[in-house]
């Protein structure tokens, strides 16, 4: 009798020696993968690693672009001063970036799981409940987003409305008088009251991240919610006991995901895209962007090295 | 007696959820739409009615007035052809590139592929602002490791014309494109490697099994990935106002709208006014997202069905 394992080496064999090239399946494989990958590592190279590297040397020189070209002088620290000490708006626009990361990405990511556990719920007109819903993923990035923020006919329609905005103010300051008399605290009431305040920003920002969660929640296979509601679980414990620790790989992805997705729309970038090209200072815009990378970065182990201390892996 | 209480308390409790959660969904739809009716309310308003304070949305005189003058300053029949134009090509171009390099990174592993790929991974968290300068001075004066200059004596610059777009497109370096790495190289992980040993002993080489084998069941991942890219390539103001100044794409002439109809209006003094000029704006970015929303409407359920299956929650 021959084992499974003597079968399969029997099968394999025969290939190995026919492959082309007289190389062995793995060889090939090695080569062929090389070359699939080659295009993107070219790209990877010329576009992204170079790049990063000379923008490392432009943060630490001095860079003049005269008739001969470009002139890179090593000034040391100067540009990571500048920035710091000299530039009157950069430290504030980092710090207000930054809080603001801080401050959205607990919040989107939340909303975008409740959503998503929402719309995975059945209920009538759901298809179309879910098609608003991933809206923002084409309406809220670029130049859209930007532009409708300086729109004066808000303002105007708002006036006219009148009671419509005064109705809104008192909705979340009734609401922020009900917390504190009931003994929340009072960063946590102006904090959620803030975001009540700020639900449109919220929600445009959330497409990807409800789709992404929806998905991971129609992977969990429907036999464990079966087992739970035979054993008496509630939609509430059965939430907390099954949804939430399936669906916790994905919070880190999400998290990330928002994290990343911030990097298009703030001031942090429009800041640094104006030093570099309306006042060509090429070294000083530099050094603001490494100065906003590490942020982010540290930002980044922090959160995942939290976020991933209490995710549940099903193997 | 007890039991039917209980019942019609369940009962009760289902439809009181049911209540709440109509009234959140239609709350946040609404929230989501609002800007949209705005927008819509406001294109067919007349210049009367904005200062009017009983009209809040529905006009009481209806006009086209604000579409032909957005249709006019933006150049809009041209600017959407350029658009429409390089978003196809970018996507398709990103796609392949990506297909090809996602499923390098999967299947066919090789010596240092794993920390290729973490290089994929810091594409996707590098801010796109860190490496902004050196780009752009590269295809100001692009040499291709001065193989250029040596052909034709000076060095090109590719600012100003689509080629930075399709060489990052083509190299799978484009906006985002680590991201769509990732979808598919998850995604080609999925699939069983029995497929791929059966086709590769049935006498397929590995370009046949990922031509004919493993490309067609990638449909869901490359749906979402031409999806996400046409419209990210569509809406980005990041690229398109770095690389192209004067060529006239949707998001270059949603920028400079209010800039040239403030020159286009300077004689007029009937018309230069901010209100009008802001009514003009909004009219210009409903013409810009209405070629997506009709795209949406067509694709929008491939949108749900795909990313449920491309494994990027594996």
């Amino acid at each position: 009798m021959k084992t499974a394992n003597e079968l399969d080496v029997e099968t394999v064999e025969p290939v190995k020696k026919t492959g082309s090239k007289g190389l062995s399946y793995k060889g090939q494989k090695a080569v062929w993968g090389f070359i699939y990958v080659l295009p993107w590592l070219l790209g990877f190279l010329f576009f992204f690693f170079i790049p990063l590297f000379l923008s490392l040397q432009y943060s630490f020189s001095k860079v003049e672009s005269g008739p001969g070209g470009l002139s890179v002088n090593f000034v040391g620290m100067k540009n990571f001063m500048d920035a710091l000490t000299v530039n009157t708006s950069f430290n504030r626009t980092l710090t207000e970036s930054i809080i603001n990361m801080v401050v959205n990405v607990p919040l989107i990511v939340i909303f975008s799981l409740f959503l998503a556990v929402l719309l995975n719920q059945k209920f009538f007109g759901r298809g179309v409940a879910r098609s608003i819903f991933f809206l923002p993923v084409i309406l809220a990035s670029g130049v859209i987003m930007t532009l409708e923020s300086s729109s004066l006919v808000n303002a105007i329609n708002e006036q006219n409305a009148g009671s419509g905005g005064v109705l809104n103010m008192l909705g979340s300051f009734e609401l922020a008088r009900m917390m504190e008399q009931a003994g929340v605290s009072e960063t946590i009431v102006s904090y959620l009251t803030g975001a009540v305040d700020r639900i449109y920003q919220i929600v445009s920002q959330s497409g990807v991240q409800i789709l992404i969660f929806l998905a991971g929640i129609q992977t969990i296979s429907p036999t464990l919610y079966e087992a739970s509601k035979m054993e008496g679980a509630t939609g509430y414990e059965a939430f907390w006991k099954i949804t939430f620790p399936m669906v916790s790989p994905l919070i880190l992805v999400n998290m990330i995901y928002t994290i990343i997705d911030s990097f298009s729309r703030n001031d942090m970038t429009t800041l640094i895209r104006e030093t570099g090209f309306a006042q060509f200072n090429f070294g000083l815009s530099s050094a603001m962007a490494w100065i906003y990378f590490i942020c982010i970065a540290i930002i980044l182990v922090i959160s995942s090295y939290l976020v991933s201390k209490k995710v549940f892996y099903h193997d | 007696m007890l039991l039917t209480r209980l019942k019609s308390l369940e009962n009760w409790k289902s439809w009181l959820w049911s209540f709440v959660r109509l009234m959140l969904i239609i709350g946040l739809s609404f929230v989501i739409l609002y800007p949209i009716l705005q927008k819509i309310s406001t294109s067919i308003k007349d210049k009367a009615d904005l200062y009017s304070p009983i009209v809040v949305w529905i006009p009481k005189t209806f006009t086209l007035e604000n579409f032909k003058d957005a249709i006019r300053i933006m150049d809009y029949w041209e600017t959407l052809g350029n658009t429409f134009a390089l978003s196809s090509v970018t996507t398709l171009l990103t796609a392949a590139s990506c297909a090809f390099a996602g499923y390098g990174f999967a299947r066919l592993k090789f010596k240092g592929s794993n920390l290729l790929f973490a290089g994929v991974i810091l594409t996707i968290l590098v801010p796109p602002t860190t490496i902004l300068i050196p780009i752009y001075l590269n295809l100001k004066d692009f040499t291709l490791l001065g193989l250029i200059p040596l052909l034709t004596g000076k060095s090109v610059n590719l600012l100003n014309s689509y080629w930075p777009f399709i060489l990052t497109a083509l190299t799978a370096n484009s906006l985002k494109a680590g991201l769509y790495i990732f979808i598919f190289r998850q995604f080609f992980r999925g699939i069983p490697k029995e497929v791929e040993e059966a086709a590769y002993i049935d006498g397929a080489s590995i370009g046949q099994t990922f031509t004919r084998i493993m490309l067609p069941n990638a449909m869901p991942a490359i749906m979402t990935t031409m999806l996400f890219s046409f419209v990210w390539q569509w809406n980005d103001s990041f690229y398109t106002t770095t690389y192209l100044t004067t060529s006239k794409v949707m998001s270059t002439q949603l920028t400079s709208l209010p800039y040239n109809l403030a020159i286009q209006l300077n004689g007029d003094i009937n018309k230069s006014d901010p209100f009008y000029m802001s009514m003009v704006q909004d009219t210009g970015i409903l013409l810009a997202i209405l070629p997506l929303i009709i795209i949406y409407l067509f694709v929008q359920r491939y949108f749900v069905e795909s990313i449920e299956r491309t494994g990027i929650v594996g």
